[in-house]
């Protein structure tokens, strides 16, 4: 029977192309694996393969042709030992079938790709535009007050940790609430890492709301059999019946002259776990209202502070109910020749780069994400449908890490709107030196940043 | 009749017989369901333990919450966990009471204070004393149970559990199951102390043996230390000597027990047994009694396993639901 070809999607993006070519002629014989035509997308030119034998028996899309609309019948084939007569019916029959694939693009519909969980498809909505009162504050006065705002509201939020209470804190976060909320809710620990983050989620499972305080992430390595295996993934194992509110919090990232173990950064370990979420930090606003939401969360919500960042000031909202949605990206700055995606710390590189790259011509726009796990695809893809360009930065390690992450996102959303190849700027992959300038040179800095973007423009 | 020697009437004597009978039902039918294929995976049985979780869930009510181990089908049970949920969910079915998605290692019924079997060795300690120090919080009485073997109570975390509930003084109780091997390695040569009386007081909290194939050593003593602990006495450690009649999971081979071993266990060791015994002499029940609910128990996991296998496979759609909570 003969068999229609059909003009092929080349990407999950395109709906129409020119069909640039013909390889073959009519009469000529087709092999299965042939090129057949060639067709040009908005982005690339592509090659275009026949998956089944037979003669071209008639061409129904000239080339030149623009605007062919994806599944429009462009040739028929005739099997072997079919004449005129099967063309003609052909011609008139109107079930396709699909005789050719595109070369460069067999795995356009990702069968192994699996949906996301419900709660984490879709697009999250920004939180609505803040007019309140500011405050000036410290980052660690933002997230005291996130903390302090939630106990207030709901008795079943309590905050332990080591030295969170008569200390106030290894870095001062929790100055003042031992003094309001007394140590039944302030809970000063022993150091017993894996002993309270389970027993925090113990907890939780019976109906409180914990907020454990890691001294710093590093420490969290510890307890991260309880974090995963107890808090992410009983509510999966149990068909759903107990969920596990609880929020893990600590300083995370690069410190300062601290030697390897005191100086990493765990977005990609924890992103990588179903059942988490995972939300990192930049400014004042972002640090109250996105450990506000973390609190709130049913989850278990991994709260990402930057160690070098809790004395640093900005306008922070003051209203109590001031919330950041966990799953929504920030925009920090517009700009149509880079997207540069950035989180924590490494916002502020952005920024100072995309500073730098507006005194050479470059308009960078700069993401924050704010949340790692959920990652706000729409707004990353939507911005790089824009700019073309993408350049990640964070301070982990590149082997499997965030920016690995996004260029998958990427591939698999934006192929075609790429001008360049996804570019990483990560931290160096070695665990962290103790010398001045050998940390230095395990950190992304700014000039490399500037130098990516550069390159991703040509420049 | 002679008098009742014991501190529970006869009704709930034969309760407890008869959730001991289900355990062991349960688990021997386990047995030769594994055996014959229908079962996958890890399946560690209880078979042989039954007095120590039935004399201890005796104290508590659906308010107590234990944490239980990777051999949890007896705390389960003796928690009042549905057995038709239960083997529905071993057999893996949509019916199952984690609706298929946790498997024998990860049965849990909120509803009935279990908060589920755990896979990994000692994370009950912690998770327990949460469940005590929120008990605490409410002000509702209720204790928290966490169960570990010999061999995982040599895990950081129960230790630093142990610590925890000693200087929080939590409503908290610690139960180690003492049956000889950490899988496969004597408890002589894996444990560091002689007796975990001592490792109790090392943590600065009470620590009591008994013999734990005894269903009435067990109860009086699980008794008195959980209600220390619901009266705000702080926690304790209560170790129950115990006779494992299987291996460490259905496909061990045991190379590593002495000819004759669970012969003698279970001719002389069966806490079942030596409790019927009992109650046969104190007068309270008949043999045929105990016969009438042994047949009742039988019908019980033989309605189970037929309800399991005729059970719907859980939904493809079902792979994406419940792990986050919606809100």
């Amino acid at each position: 029977m003969p068999i229609q070809v059909l003009m092929p999607a080349l990407s999950p993006t395109m709906t129409e192309g020119k069909l640039s070519k013909w390889l073959k002629s009519e009469g000529d014989a087709v092999n299965s694996g042939d090129i057949i035509a060639e067709i040009e997308t908005d982005k690339a030119t592509m090659e275009f393969e026949a998956v089944e034998e037979g003669v071209l028996g008639k061409i129904l899309v000239a080339e030149g042709t623009e605007g062919v609309a994806v599944n429009t019948p462009i040739a028929i084939l005739l099997e072997e030992g079919e004449d005129e007569k099967a063309l003609t019916r052909a011609m008139e029959d109107p079930t396709p079938s699909v005789a050719a694939q595109p070369v460069e693009a067999k795995s356009e519909a990702p069968a192994t790709q699996m949906p996301a969980p419900a709660v984490l498809s879709g697009e999250v909505e920004a939180e609505p535009e803040y007019t309140g009162k500011m405050v000036r504050q410290t980052i660690r006065e933002a997230l005291r007050d996130a903390m302090a705002e939630e106990m207030r509201r709901d008795d079943k939020v309590f905050l332990m940790g080591e030295e969170v209470g008569q200390y106030q804190g290894a870095y001062k976060v929790s100055q003042g609430l031992l003094d309001e909320f007394g140590p039944q809710r302030v809970v000063d620990t022993p150091i017993t890492e894996m002993g309270f983050a389970g027993l925090g989620a113990g907890a939780a499972f019976a109906g409180l709301k914990p907020i454990v305080e890691f001294m710093t992430f590093n420490f969290s390595m510890q307890a991260i059999d309880h974090i995963i295996n107890s808090a992410a993934k009983t509510l999966y194992m149990a068909g759903g019946q107990m969920g596990c509110p609880i929020v893990f919090r600590g300083p995370n990232g690069a410190a300062s002259r601290v030697g390897a173990q005191h100086s990493q950064c765990y977005a990609s370990w924890y992103a990588h776990c179903p059942g988490l979420k995972v939300v990192a930090p930049y400014s004042g606003a972002d640090a109250k209202g996105l450990l506000k939401a973390a609190i709130r969360d049913p989850n278990p919500v991994i709260v990402l502070e930057h160690e070098l960042m809790y004395g640093q000031s900005f306008d922070v909202p003051e209203d109590p109910d001031f919330i950041i949605p966990i799953g929504k990206a920030k925009i920090e700055r517009k700009g149509e020749h880079v997207t540069i995606v950035a989180f924590s710390r490494m916002v502020q590189l952005a920024l100072e780069a995309a500073e730098a790259l507006k005194g050479e011509g470059i308009e960078a726009e700069v993401i924050n994400l704010r949340s790692i796990r959920p990652l706000d695809i729409p707004t990353i893809v939507n911005s790089v449908k824009k700019t073309n360009r993408i350049v990640t930065i964070e301070e982990g390690w590149p082997f499997a890490g965030i920016g690995s992450e996004i260029a998958s996102v990427i591939m698999e959303n934006a192929f075609d709107y790429l001008d360049a190849p996804v570019t990483r700027v990560h931290g160096a992959d070695v665990p962290m030196p103790y010398a001045a300038n050998l940390e230095r040179l395990a950190l992304p800095q700014v000039d490399q940043l500037v130098a990516a973007c550069k390159a991703v423009c040509y420049r | 009749m002679l008098d009742n020697p014991f501190p529970l009437n006869k009704t709930d004597l034969l309760k407890a017989y008869r959730t001991m009978r289900t355990i062991r039902e349960f688990e021997e039918r386990l047995h030769v369901d594994f055996a014959k294929g229908d079962i996958p995976g890890f399946v560690h049985l209880y078979a042989g333990e039954e007095a120590c979780a039935t004399g201890i869930m005796m104290h508590l009510n659906d308010n107590d919450r234990i944490a239980s181990t990777h051999r949890g089908h007896g705390h389960c049970i003796a928690k009042g966990v549905d057995v038709h949920e239960m083997m529905a969910e071993i057999y893996g079915r949509a019916t199952g009471a984690c609706r298929g998605k946790g498997g024998s290692m990860h049965i849990a019924d909120l509803s009935k204070g279990m908060m589920g079997a755990n896979g990994i060795l000692g994370a009950g300690g912690p998770l327990a004393c949460g469940a005590a120090l929120a008990a605490k919080h409410r002000k509702d009485g209720g204790v928290g149970i966490t169960f570990v073997g010999d061999g995982a109570s040599n895990q950081g975390m129960f230790l630093e559990s142990l610590n925890l509930a000693a200087v929080w003084n939590l409503p908290v109780v610690f139960v180690v199951e003492n049956n000889g091997y950490a899988e496969a390695t004597a408890m002589e040569w894996a444990v560091s102390c002689d007796s975990y009386i001592d490792r109790a007081t090392g943590f600065g909290l009470p620590g009591v043996t008994v013999d734990g194939t005894d269903f009435f050593a067990v109860h009086e003593a699980a008794g008195e230390i959980i209600r220390r602990a619901r009266e705000g006495g702080g926690p304790a450690l209560l170790e129950c000597k115990m006779a494992r009649f299987y291996g460490h999971f259905e496909g061990d081979a045991q190379t590593y027990r002495a000819k004759g071993e669970i012969e003698d266990l279970r001719a002389n060791r069966d806490c079942i047994k030596l409790m019927a015994a009992r109650l046969k002499e104190a007068g309270l029940a008949a043999q045929e009694e105990l016969d009438v609910i042994d047949q009742e128990v039988a019908a019980l996991i033989e309605d189970a396993v037929r309800a399991a296998k005729a059970a719907p496979l859980p939904q493809p759609a079902d792979l994406l639901q419940d792990v986050y909570v919606a809100y």
